[in-house]
């Protein structure tokens, strides 16, 4: 590779905090997303028919007066589909249109197309089912005890959990229970199908994973995927909530675009999204732990079990990863970890944000708080306690080694830079002469695995095209959803050209331009799409080196790009330039670029390997204020240290910071997903399912970036991928609440708080610990 | 101006009159803006009136100048916006022009993500640069306490916000432009003198025409601010076979002192009126913080959360401690209740065909009026309550000489706690009899299990708060308040 390693001094380095790429479109209105599209005057809008029942035999569907309504234009059913009626990527399991067996209310029986999004959605409703209601399994309990299940369940086991529990010198038991989280993207889900000439279809999707919807949408209408377009300019919001769920709008859209030859729309209300959507997982956990009177884990057993919902979607990825976060920053020696994926007549679980992980980090941080509690130690000494060494008790119970351990430096400087143990004194004095409001304080660590589990998904494409003017412009397969993904590929293309960020263009991902993406997910998208840009980058640049070499007489080391300059020699030449002569040189001004994660590896069935390249690292204190009478909270003040290596962009990983611990205190505190007894979801808008508001940020707030910790391995430019792990900083603001709660006891009993810790369920938590009668 | 009776709807839009014909009048600011103008800088994110990604700002003259306020399009009918002036985030910037201070603000701290949510909070934003130059953090909360945004944590927006006092105040729509003649001429050109009547839509401009039409056509749907009459339409698809519009009737606007009490007109906004009633009793200020969120506060009014009656209504509990009392008018026809005599059952008021709420009246304070409000729900702002109380006693020396508590969220209507009430009732201020009057609750409701609470937690709960009431005014002060409480 030719030409010195420019390190440039230009706008929007690498390690610089440059403006989000589309900032100023946001916040002008100018932004585009797929509801903003300009289409065609015939273009027609749809909507689905939803099933009234969670589980249920349909014996007819009349959709007479569907098709009667104003306004209607065609309806697509199950028999409408020409290829398969399914979208579910792993297993074959989730239809498009659902019958004759109804598995969850709101899963989509057929859809309409009308000449208006309103008229749609009124025609949808019209139509009458005859329906056999059967009963439905709605919670974690009732598939356990009827070995309902969406795959089968899978054992982790190290070590002699058993014997080690035996022998252990005290021992408890427990149950961890977290609730499911909407993903509530401001823009809801969205799928446009324009018909091109010869059965070849355009598809303008919101989307985490164009390729995903392209396959679909080929299986579904039986077209090779070759005829099938997706693109993707931005997403207002992803989560994880876009990653397998679009492919059902785009099926369905596609199949009524084709029905109807004309270009069809399907936005889904709020509603709507929320009914047929899926979310995060629910878990429970009962544990048995063993521990030494400092607090060590000698040994554990944990049951796991989540809701799938009604099919596998991504369940068993989300599952596994859970098992695999079990340990979050432990050291397990002995453990038995059996995870069961249950099979329940609600809507189908699915990514989201930190994907199964956080709920299994959740379980070991309420072993450990329960450990301190019994043992009258401060629930930090018993976290450090059992934190991964450095060089002994390094290896997870998946046989990982963790090689880039920062925990114990983490830990140090937050500590002191949260004044966590004067505060800890001062709340303590606080709860002695405070009988109604109560305080609490905690520190919990994050070590979050960087990868997908499955290792095929570890590769990226880019595809770097450079214009005989000089300008360029970037694509990849990944995709922005305002994590600003797309701001730092600009940085590494840019960087690597020596030309300012403002001089490149990232726009739509398509899959025309770079085919077989993975999904923006795992927290990989700059991961691996940073360095497949970069590898296209450095081919191009090489290409303008040697062209240089030859015409100017000078050697590749004697070339430097930098400021949206060549230098070669002692002559220098505008980027422009140097491009435009080697147009005429014909010299080949594009360049694909690919990248698969080195080093990693997974048995998926022994539930061992190196399944995660490195680790990402963060920690935080919250401090939080509970009212006993009824049980409100409040969250007082926040410090976080986080580990981004060296950061891309600080701007933009604060912001991933930032958000992922609010999102994190949603999922933990406000936000709760309410079943009727027969199934209906009825939080499914914002006026009855509660995302954190600007009042819930609190004024005092410490955010910092870990210094001087590049990434040990070769990640793009030594960064850490920063998009999931802080969700799980929020754990300190659910452990703040539990200290807080406890501190209403007399130290007799453990506090027993499920998430959401909703001021009902801190209340309950509250009369638990002392002992009071629940009315 | 204005003697034009064409059956238009007019307003502005980047100083261009925009006349509207043969629209329904059920067509939503945002509906009309994305998909009529095809004008999508608006984003629609919960059509609800519960996320703020439509916020637009609408102004209106009062008094002689233009009172400018954001609100939520997403629920607010075209029709409602005769005489007005809108502002969406397209006209803050022109495309080839600097962006406005707000938008700048929030382009240097980061303060976009996803940017779908953007757009609403640029607007709810405007509105205090126009209104306040130098916000505090809580009136910026305040502000924004009806805009949700999933990906930043909020912290740049509010860092945003509270710079901008630092910025120039120039160019389009600066804070000196938006003042400026040639906008305040151009809003009084477009006034009209007549009624706007249009196929299915009137809006009267006397409380005795609107008695009249009400009478004459009694399944006439009322509509006043249409944060609840809009979510009919776009979550239940609701039609209408005629709507009178009550915004346009200036004695209905009017807040005024009558004798001890203190009036407020039907079509006076929540966020006029909260102001009125905090003015007048402190008390309700932080129940008026978490009544709703600003843009709904200035659309909805107070008389219409009454009139929808709704079980979890949070006005009532407050004002029937209170003692407030409504004015209804049927025609030529005036009575005046007790608030709590309205609600008769679930959805059931006592009103008859063609009558309505012509204002309420709340009672001044009195020297040695205790009074509190409290609402309790899973998120601090804009939430719907799981329980809500408003209790008020006054004291004889040790005695507690009167006592009305109202609650919501703990039956099928807002009502009276008459036990706990008469528990209370010529008895000394002590834990006991706080005790004795959160016992006798069981017998004043039967509260259900729903989303928002388990009536074993509403049951709790709703004891607690009469516990918090006398904690409050104990011989010993206690910290009580969570909020009060920093780290």
């Amino acid at each position: 590779m030719g030409g010195a390693v420019a390190k440039p001094l230009v706008d929007g380095a690498v390690g610089t905090p440059l403006r989000h790429e589309a900032a100023h479109l946001h916040v002008s209105g100018r932004a585009i997303y797929v509801d903003d599209l300009p289409l065609p005057a015939n273009t027609l809008h749809a909507a689905f028919g939803l099933s009234p029942v969670a589980h249920g035999q349909l014996r007819a569907l009349d959709l007479a007066a569907v098709l009667a309504s104003e306004g209607v234009v065609a309806i697509a059913t199950a028999a409408d589909i020409p290829g398969h009626n399914n979208y579910g990527g792993i297993v074959a399991d989730d239809p498009v249109f659902a019958g004759p067996l109804l598995s969850h209310a709101g899963q989509p029986l057929f859809a309409v197309a009308a000449t208006s999004h309103r008229a749609a959605s009124r025609a949808a409703r019209r139509f009458r089912a005859d329906i056999e209601t059967l009963p439905a399994i709605l919670d974690i309990r009732a598939a356990l005890a009827a070995d309902s299940y969406v795959i089968p369940s899978q054992t982790l086991r190290r070590g002699e959990p058993d014997r080690a529990l035996a022998g252990s010198a005290h021992r408890l038991s427990g149950t961890m229970v977290c609730g499911g989280q909407d993903h509530l993207y401001l823009e809801g889900q969205i799928a446009v199908a324009i018909p091109g000439e010869d059965g070849q279809l355009l598809v303008h999707c919101s989307t985490q994973h164009p390729t995903e919807v392209q396959h679909v949408v080929s299986e579904v209408l039986a077209r090779p995927m070759q005829d099938i377009t997706v693109q993707c300019r931005r997403m207002g919001g992803g989560f994880g909530g876009k990653e397998s769920q679009p492919a059902l709008l785009a099926a369905a859209a596609s199949l009524l675009a084709v029905k109807t030859g004309r270009p069809v729309k399907l936005r889904l209300d709020r509603d709507a999204d929320m009914l047929i959507t899926g979310k995060r997982h629910d878990f429970l956990a009962d544990y048995e732990v063993g521990f030494d009177d400092s607090g060590r884990i000698s040994a554990l057993k944990v049951m796991l079990a989540s809701r799938c919902g009604h099919s596998a979607d991504l369940s068993g990825p989300v599952n596994d990863r859970a098992v695999c976060h079990v340990d979050n920053a432990y050291f397990l020696e002995h453990v038995e970890i059996v995870s069961h994926r249950c099979r329940t007549h609600t809507v189908s679980n699915t990514a989201f944000r930190g994907f199964g992980g956080p709920q299994g980090m959740l379980v070991i941080e309420q072993v450990i708080d329960d450990i301190a509690r019994t043992l009258k130690l401060d629930p930090l000494a018993v976290r450090r306690r059992n934190y991964y060494g450095l060089h002994v008790r390094n290896v997870t119970p998946y046989g990982q080694t963790v090689e880039d351990n920062v925990l114990d430096t983490l830990t140090d400087q937050l500590e002191a830079s949260s004044g966590y143990r004067a505060r800890r004194r001062e709340i303590a004095a606080w709860n002695a002469a405070n009988p109604v409001v109560k305080r609490g304080i905690a520190l919990t660590p994050v070590k979050f695995g960087i990868s997908f589990n499955a290792t095929f998904y570890n590769q990226a494409g880019a595809l770097l095209q450079v214009y005989k003017d000089g300008s360029v412009a970037i694509h990849h397969g990944g995709t922005e959803m305002g994590q600003g993904l797309h701001t730092k590929i600009i940085q590494i293309v840019a960087q690597e050209l020596g030309l300012p960020a403002s001089a490149v263009r990232v726009t739509a991902t398509d899959t025309a331009k770079v085919p077989n993406t993975s999904a923006t997910a795992a927290s990989s998208g700059s991961d691996l799409n940073g360095k497949a840009a970069q590898a296209a980058a450095r081919t191009i640049r090489a290409r303008l080196v040697a062209h240089l070499g030859s015409s100017c007489g000078v050697t590749a080391g004697q070339i430097r790009f930098v400021g949206g300059q060549v230098q070669a020699g002692e002559r220098s030449f505008s980027f422009a330039e140097v491009v435009r002569q080697a147009y005429l040189a014909r010299v080949q001004l594009s360049a694909t670029g690919y990248y698969r994660t080195p080093k990693i590896h997974w048995d998926r069935s022994r539930f061992t390997g190196r399944p995660f390249f490195y680790f990402g690292y963060g920690a935080s204190v919250s401090e939080v204020a509970v009212d006993t009478l009824t049980g409100e909270t409040r969250l007082l003040r926040v410090d976080v240290l986080h580990d981004a290596g060296n950061s891309l962009n600080p701007a933009l990983d604060r912001g991933q910071i930032e958000g992922g611990y609010l999102q994190g205190y949603g999922w933990l505190t406000t936000e709760e997903l309410f079943f009727s007894r027969d199934g209906h979801l009825k939080t499914h808008a914002p006026s009855t399912y509660k995302i954190p508001t600007a009042r819930d940020w609190p004024a005092k707030a410490q955010v910092a970036l870990l210094a001087l910790e590049p990434n040990r391995e070769d990640s793009i430019h030594r960064s850490k991928a920063v998009g999931e792990p802080p969700l799980m900083l929020a754990f300190s603001a659910l452990h703040a609440i539990r200290d807080a709660v406890a501190a209403c006891g007399d130290g007799g009993r453990l506090p027993l708080l499920p998430a959401p810790a909703t001021p009902e369920t801190v209340l309950r938590a509250i009369s638990a610990i002392r002992g009071e009668a629940w009315p | 101006m204005g003697t034009d009776a064409s059956p238009a709807i007019r307003f502005l839009l980047d100083g261009e009159v925009i006349a509207l014909r043969d629209l329904p009048p059920t067509t939503t600011v945002l509906e009309w803006l994305r998909e009529h103008r095809g004008r999508c800088g608006t984003k629609e994110g919960c059509n609800e009136g519960d996320c703020g990604a439509c916020t637009v700002v609408i102004g209106r003259l009062r008094d002689g100048r233009i009172e400018r306020r954001a609100i939520n399009s997403c629920i607010r009918f075209v029709a409602t916006l005769d005489g007005c002036e809108l502002l969406t985030v397209e006209s803050l910037s022109p495309s080839s022009g600097p962006l406005h201070p707000v938008q700048q603000a929030l382009v240097d701290h980061h303060a976009s993500q996803c940017g779908y949510c953007t757009p609403g909070f640029v607007m709810a934003l405007y509105a205090q640069y126009l209104a306040n130059p130098a916000p505090s953090r809580d009136q910026v909360l305040d502000a924004l306490s009806g805009n949700l945004c999933r990906c930043t944590g909020y912290r740049p927006i509010v860092d945003a916000a509270l710079a901008l006092k630092d910025y120039p105040d120039q160019g389009p729509w600066s804070r000196a432009d938006a003042a400026s003649p040639p906008r305040l001429a151009a809003l009084v050109a477009i006034q009209r003198d007549a009624a706007l009547t249009l196929p299915g839509y009137a809006a009267p401009r006397t409380l005795e025409a609107l008695a009249d039409a009400y009478a004459a056509d009694p399944g006439a749907q009322l509509l006043a601010g249409g944060t609840d009459v809009g979510l009919w339409v776009t979550k239940q698809d609701r039609a209408f076979a005629s709507i009178l519009y009550l915004g346009d009737i200036a004695e209905l606007q009017r807040i005024e002192y009558r004798g001890d009490t203190l009036v407020i007109g039907a079509a006076v906004t929540l966020a006029e009126a909260w102001a009125a009633l905090v003015a007048e009793h402190p008390p309700l200020a932080d129940l008026a913080r978490r009544f709703a969120s600003t843009l709904v506060n200035n659309s909805g009014t107070l008389c219409g959360n009454l009139g929808n009656g709704s079980p979890i209504g949070d006005a009532m509990p407050a004002l029937i401690a209170l003692g407030a009392e409504v004015h209804l008018r049927c025609g030529s026809a005036t009575r005046t209740m007790p608030l709590e005599n309205l609600y008769l059952g679930y959805q059931k008021k006592d009103l008859a065909a063609g009558e309505f709420i012509a204002s309420v009246q709340v009672p001044r304070a009195v020297s040695g009026l205790r009074l509190a409000a409290y609402k309790l729900s899973k998120r601090a702002d804009q939430d719907i309550s799981a329980v809500c109380a408003g209790l008020a006693v006054t004291m004889a020396g040790e005695r507690i000489a009167s006592a009305r508590i109202g609650f919501g969220g703990v039956a099928a209507v807002p009502a009276r706690a008459r036990h706990a009430e008469a528990a209370l009732l010529g008895q000394p201020w002590t834990a006991d009899v706080f005790a004795r009057a959160a016992a006798a609750l069981a017998q004043d409701f039967q509260p259900l299990d729903d989303l928002r609470g388990s009536a074993a937690y509403r049951r709790l709960s709703a004891a607690r708060l009469l516990e918090r009431f006398r904690l409050e005014h104990a011989a010993q002060p206690v910290r009580l308040r969570i909020e009060q409480v920093s780290g």
